[in-house]
């Protein structure tokens, strides 16, 4: 039994139906109630809640303070590699793309690693392409070992690896896997990725599975805002919540909201997503459930995420650089897109404080796993 | 008002307050004062144990003020034996909050894994506070483990919810032979008043505090709430009145017998 076997016995068609019939009474009902339901989750992201936007920002403040207090983690992320062997429509590192690949030695992944240091960075995410071939489990193995000792928390956003992976990245401190299913749409997901692993929707699908199982201590998921209608997708990644909420009881879960930005290649959205789509779906996610991590990263504009502080999100990336090596000089190799927000992170954690939040650079410990 | 003994430690104050979800590590600390706590609690994972300008750490060097490290985020007893050892190295303190939550969610307490570590903590020569489920048989359980204390959660943490477990906090407070403090859900200082009224040794309050939009105002008051439920349990309250209800007597046959 895996999340494969849940999402078949929902319809795509019948759930866009479902979402757009709901009226302002369901959204009234679901704002009233402390307990949500996957139900009211979907008057929530419904057409029909727009007029209610911020009584639903007022909500999600005041749960998410009492949750998380009046706190934003940082973290950043760094590009290992933009070897991949998949041709995502969307994506700069594309296989299809003409750029020359970059893969960071452990001396390379070192000198990126003081960087972030001296910013003050605890907790880091280590991107790459996905190519076994290149940066297989034994390339992230050497790197996390070489980094254990300098961060406090390390991540990855990589290709989903094997249960029996897992665990043995595990065991050199890994403690978070993103892993975005972009679509959980299964009849359009093979046109975005057309070739190589991840064109297979299944085995995507089923990594946070096999990420429960292997003991990992926080899962991240979310889908590629713009692909497909928004409020539908998610519709399923909050049931991929709730059945992994439940199925994995000791892992954490964050959600983030990637929309599609500029990059190599000519791929157009083919739903457009507005400021006040994105501060809807984050809103609805904190009242549908007031514990899980919502991440918002330097894809969206500074203005949005100085006001989005307060409203629900819990994790900020700052001064992120898309490229391997681009925080110690390497200037020239390709990134997977352009981020909007490039202020420096001492620059953005002021802006926080000025706001009268906290930045958390630290709340793990590699000897809280061992 | 009577002192608080807890395993070598006196406390004049019966109030605990926990170091997160405030807005700065200045708001933190004058908060912290302001509730006249003398044992704060603080989150290892939060800190940098083996870094002398820590800044929530340098925050908490207040003259009166004892660091109580937890081991929040750890998911076994072997994880928090660990942990706290390594804090009573760095932190060169023996009083350790034992927190073990294999749940990320609500972040309930595991028992079984609680009363595992306590065994081997208290072996090793730690001070043990251990965060529980308002359980009176573990608490009874731990007691013979020797913690120094228990702490039963009035409601899930961060909730607010105040004392929704209510008559388990009655039962372990009456079979208790170590201080019980009321851990988590603590949202109104008439929560922490009651629980002194019933006479809980001293709450722990962080999220009701830290969140309020005038901390420190707020640590005043559960610092005066905690006072006065306290003294009112030394007082001893006045019982209720009983009054009969009944519109026809119960016992007026008894007149009719005796004739």
């Amino acid at each position: 039994m895996s999340f494969y076997d849940e999402i078949k016995k929902y319809n795509w068609e019948e759930i866009t139906t479902r979402i757009y019939k709901k009226t302002a009474d369901d959204v009234k009902r679901a704002l009233g109630k402390d307990k949500l339901t996957i139900n009211d989750f979907q008057a929530l992201i419904s057409p029909a809640a727009k007029p209610y936007l911020e009584l639903m920002a007022q909500k999600s403040m005041q749960l998410t303070q009492k949750r998380f207090g009046k706190t934003i983690q940082f973290y950043v992320p760094m590009y290992v590699s933009n070897a991949c062997t998949n041709s995502c429509v969307y994506c700069g590192f594309n296989l299809n793309n003409q750029f020359d690949k970059t893969i960071l030695t452990k001396q390379q992944v070192l000198a990126e690693a003081r960087k972030l240091r001296e910013e003050g960075f605890e907790h880091l995410l280590l991107v790459s392409g996905e190519s076994s071939k290149d940066c297989g489990v034994e390339y992230f193995e050497e790197m996390m070992a070489a980094l254990s000792d300098k961060f406090s928390l390390i991540s990855i956003e990589i290709q989903p690896l094997k249960t029996e992976e897992y665990k043995r990245l595990t065991k050199h401190g890994l403690n978070t896997v993103y892993v975005y299913q972009e679509t959980y749409n299964e009849s359009n997901y093979r046109k975005y990725h057309p070739a190589g692993k991840k064109s297979n929707y299944q085995y995507r699908l089923e990594t946070p599975d096999r990420l429960g199982e292997a003991g990992v201590h926080k899962v991240g998921l979310g889908c590629l805002i713009g692909l497909e209608d928004w409020r539908v997708d998610s519709f399923f990644t909050a049931l991929h919540l709730q059945y992994l909420e439940n199925k994995y009881w000791r892992t954490k879960y964050s959600i983030s909201f990637p929309r599609l930005r500029p990059h190599l290649g000519t791929f157009e959205p083919n739903y457009k997503t507005s400021h006040r789509d994105l501060l809807q779906i984050i809103c609805a996610y904190r009242l549908f459930n007031e514990h899980v991590e919502l991440s918002l990263s330097t894809r969206e504009e500074p203005k949005f995420r100085d006001n989005m502080l307060k409203l629900g999100v819990t994790a900020y990336s700052a001064g992120s650089k898309t490229n391997p090596g681009g925080y110690s000089g390497n200037e020239e190799t390709t990134e997977q897109f352009s981020v909007h927000d490039d202020r420096s992170p001492a620059e953005i954690a002021s802006v926080i404080k000025e706001q009268g939040y906290e930045v958390v650079w630290k709340d793990w410990d590699s000897y809280m796993q061992k | 008002m009577s002192t608080l003994k807890t395993g070598d430690y006196n406390f004049s104050s019966r109030l605990f307050v926990g170091t997160g979800k405030f807005s700065s590590n200045e708001e933190m600390q004058q908060a912290v004062k302001a509730s006249g706590s003398e044992l704060v609690t603080v989150a290892l994972k939060r800190v940098d144990i083996n870094d002398d300008d820590d800044d929530m750490l340098k925050h908490l060097d207040i003259p009166g003020v004892n660091l109580l490290p937890n081991t929040s985020g750890v998911r076994t007893a072997e994880e928090a034996v660990f942990a706290a050892q390594l804090a009573r190295e760095a932190l060169g303190t023996n009083i350790i909050k034992l927190e073990i939550h294999p749940d990320p969610k609500y972040l309930l307490p595991d028992g079984e894994e609680t009363l595992k570590a306590a065994k081997e903590l208290v072996k090793l020569g730690f001070t043990v506070l251990p965060y529980v489920q308002a359980d009176p048989v573990l608490c009874k359980k731990l007691e013979e483990a020797g913690t120094a204390a228990v702490m039963p959660l009035g409601s899930p943490i961060g909730s607010n919810n105040g004392l929704r477990t209510l008559d388990f906090l009655e039962i372990i407070i009456e079979q208790s032979n170590v201080p019980v403090v009321v851990d988590a859900g603590i949202g109104a200082p008439s929560h922490a008043a009651r629980a002194m009224e019933i006479g809980a040794d001293a709450v722990l309050v962080n999220t009701a505090i830290a969140v309020s939009p005038k901390p420190v105002q707020m640590a005043e008051a559960f610092k005066l709430a905690v006072q006065s439920g306290r003294m009112a349990f030394e007082a001893k309250l006045a019982g209720k009145s009983i009054k009969a209800e009944a519109s026809s007597p119960l016992t007026s046959f008894l007149e009719e017998l005796e004739g």
